[in-house]
């Protein structure tokens, strides 16, 4: 007797669609010249432009690194468009002079952005491509002096804030990918929440590459002053295409002192069909750094992407700050994923908590890789580690390469691994009480995510548990 | 009267190895039917392919469960029309709660009955009513399925399941096994106080103690995937007695006279 699962369509990806849009795209390649185009277009301040060249120039004499647990042909950087726009028609006021393809994209997308339909309680900011279209709720934001908008927004308005923390938790030089970015990016979000406000709703972004042979090059810089306090949403998605196509982001959080900043991720990039044909390359440099008493916290959720490059790290500089990282990873068919995170303990007593679920499937190759570094003077820093792979069949692979390294006598480090299989025995045993196969799957998975997904805001778990039954569909039998 | 379960030439396999060469058995509303045999016999592949597990395959003959061939008919389908089985090694869930993983299965089977989803209210008294046959602790269920459990909690758990779910045909494979005396007496008093007219009992077991407490209306004795010997509860004593070898002779004589 055949599973029925075999018979399920195998994990069919349902935001492949691709929207008929014109576009302004920058001819492939890369120069001083692209990036002089870029920031031209965009009417930056001429810091920017320096700040632009400069990585560029750094970026040339850099290469690119071989050390994570994926393989993948050469990419061709002169192959690649470094800017795609939609042509809005003037520039926009307000919602209502969005293009309706744009918007009706993102309600395909569940993320309606109108007036009448945007979500309650959740800001968005929504970005096409390279540019964003469109940023809800900012005036009620502005009543509490919390400011959400575009990066190119954020220059335009507040060059000051955005000259003040660019590059400073991530410099342009940090590594590859990174210096990349810095060079040619083209916009993302920008948050800040002044001292001691708590931010009164979840903000969000949500990106969309719809181009073809278009990198995506976003930013976030988020900064959460003394006391501060925001949770911060990630989404995103793209069309299914047999080429591979680059992302490569930055996101930059600064807590200072006494702050809070949770970062929560759902990323469903699309991974690439049966044989392993297309699917994006997200290759990110995630950061936050920690003023005494902050608080960051990572959580994420990695569906999508052929191939994953993913490390969201918290420098605990101050005294008493805490780093909290959740993740679950999952690879199914021919995905790749080399992810992890890094603890540095500057500050004394500081705390850091790991937990990473990894799951494979199909031919699917998962990686757990962390670092946990204390350094001589942080005292009784304390981290924890639990780092558990799930596989699912035969042919799929899990990896986990802790780094430890502690420079004192007077704290701890725990680290806890643990492998276990999906079995056919544990679907049976829930089919045989009535529940179906689909929601046998997802509920052993979700029990073996638990930890993670309870970090994870209430609408996010629930969409983040359907995503992975989806995913994995089709892949036990 | 209709037979909750008819089973005519049964032959199954498992990874190209016949286990089940050519099974008969009815078994009518309110009887309790034990199936023994030594190890290897048969008896667990038996409980097994009744309740469909995908690993095995039927190769020939039918089984019939009221009325209709189930054959092609997916595990959880079996279970909702009232088919379940005590499993004899009993399979954790980490992460997820008993009372969830019961719940969905619960409201599932309802669904096919006709009834209404059980609220949190009506399945919380359901629970405290059930637990309290097989006197199981109550916080075990709120804790993760099977996940810690000993070998005596997770028995109790399978019969604490049948009673939620209530069943028209019960099949306990090796309960006895891992069982005190204490927790086997507990557990049987649970499969008695479930035996109604229109309910019927397979009984998977090796030993005949578990038939001093759970007194079946037919033994049967499978040896090499054959039903080669049945009787009253009798033959459970005899086997006891003169254990399976007597049987396997006989057995052997028999297929000599015949052929």
């Amino acid at each position: 007797m055949s599973s029925p699962l075999d018979e399920i369509a195998n994990g069919e990806y349902k935001w492949g669609f691709v929207t008929d849009i014109e576009a302004k795209t920058i001819p492939k390649g890369l120069s001083e010249d692209v990036i002089r185009q870029i920031s031209a277009l965009k009417h930056e301040p001429e810091f920017m432009l320096e700040w632009r060249l400069k990585a560029y120039r750094q970026w040339l004499k850099m290469t690119e690194p071989d050390w994570p647990n994926v393989t993948y042909p050469p990419i061709d950087y002169q192959d690649i468009s470094y800017y795609s726009a939609p042509v809005q028609k003037k520039p926009k006021e307000g919602l209502e002079e969005v293009d309706p393809e744009l918007l009706s994209t993102f309600e395909k997308l569940g993320i309606p952005l109108s007036e009448q339909k945007r979500l309650a309680g959740v800001a968005v900011d929504a970005v096409f491509d390279s540019v964003s279209v469109a940023t809800t709720f900012q005036d009620q934001l502005a009543e509490q002096g919390v400011i959400f908008c575009s990066f190119s927004e954020a220059l335009r308005n507040h060059p000051e804030l955005v000259r003040k923390y660019l590059g400073t938790v991530v410099p342009s030089s940090d590594n590859y990918f990174a210096a990349l970015n810095s060079a040619v990016f083209s916009d993302g979000s920008f948050c800040f929440i002044p001292k001691g406000v708590r931010c009164p709703m979840e903000l969000s972004t949500y990106f969309r590459i719809n181009s073809a042979s278009t990198g995506q090059f976003e930013r976030t810089l988020i900064v959460a002053e003394e006391g501060a306090y925001v949770s911060y949403l990630e989404g995103c998605t793209a069309p299914m295409r047999d080429e591979n196509q680059l992302h490569a982001a930055v996101v930059e959080l600064v807590a200072l002192d006494g702050a809070e900043i949770k970062y929560s991720t759902v990323q469903n990039w699309y991974p690439g069909d049966e044989e392993g044909r297309g699917g994006i390359y997200n290759f990110v440099t995630k950061r936050a750094k920690a003023g005494a008493n902050a608080k960051v916290s990572w959580t994420q959720v990695e569906t999508g992407s052929s191939i994953t490059w993913k490390y969201p790290s918290v420098i605990l500089q101050g005294d008493n700050s805490i780093g909290e990282f959740y993740s679950v990873a999952l690879t199914n068919k021919y995905q790749q994923a080399d992810t992890g995170t890094k603890m540095i303990h500057i500050g004394k007593n500081t705390r850091s908590t790991i937990i990473s679920k990894g799951i494979s499937a199909g031919r699917g190759q998962n990686t757990y890789r962390g670092l946990v570094r204390v350094l001589p003077k942080a005292e009784n820093a304390r981290n924890y580690t639990q780092c558990d792979s799930m596989l699912m069949g035969d042919r799929c692979g899990a990896h986990t390469f802790p780094y430890i390294s502690v420079g004192n006598n007077s704290s701890r480090v725990e680290h806890e691994a643990s492998t276990s299989k999906i079995s056919e025995d544990q679907l049976f045993y829930c089919r045989q009480r009535g529940l179906s196969t689909e929601d046998a799957i997802s509920m052993v998975i979700n029990g073996f995510c638990k930890e993670v997904f309870r970090e994870l805001p209430m609408e996010f778990a629930v969409e983040a548990t359907k995503l992975l039954s989806v995913s994995l569909e089709g892949s036990v039998g | 009267m209709e037979p909750i379960l008819r089973i005519r030439n049964l032959h199954a396999e498992v990874e190209g190895k016949e286990i089940l060469k050519g099974v008969d058995l009815i078994v009518n509303p309110g009887e309790v039917h034990a199936i023994m045999g030594p190890n290897g016999s048969g008896k667990s592949t038996l409980a097994q392919v009744l309740a469909g597990h995908p690993a095995f395959t039927v190769t020939e003959g039918s089984i019939i469960y009221k009325g209709q061939d189930i054959q092609e008919t997916a595990p959880e389908d079996r279970a909702r029309d009232g088919i379940f089985l005590a499993f004899q090694y009993p399979i954790e869930i980490p992460g997820v709660s008993n009372s969830t993983f019961l719940r969905t299965g619960l409201n599932e089977v309802r669904k096919r009955r006709g009834l209404p989803e059980l609220d949190a209210f009506d399945f919380v008294e359901l629970v405290k009513q059930k637990a309290a046959m097989v006197q199981m602790d109550q916080s075990l269920i709120d804790r993760p399925v099977n996940e810690g459990f000993s070998g005596g909690e997770k028995k109790r758990n399978e019969i604490f399941q049948m009673a939620m779910l209530e069943p028209s045909l019960g099949i306990l494979d090796e309960t006895d096994s891992g069982l005190d005396i204490d927790a086997l007496r507990i557990v049987s008093d649970g499969v008695n106080q479930l035996r109604s007219p229109d309910r019927a009992f397979v009984l998977v077991t090796h030993y005949q103690r578990l038939l001093t407490y759970i007194v079946p209306d037919f033994v049967h004795v499978l040896f090499d995937g054959r039903i080669v010997k049945s009787g009253g509860k009798d033959l459970a004593l005899h086997l006891e007695e003169y254990g399976y070898d007597a049987i396997k002779q006989e057995a052997d004589a028999a297929n000599g006279v015949s052929n």
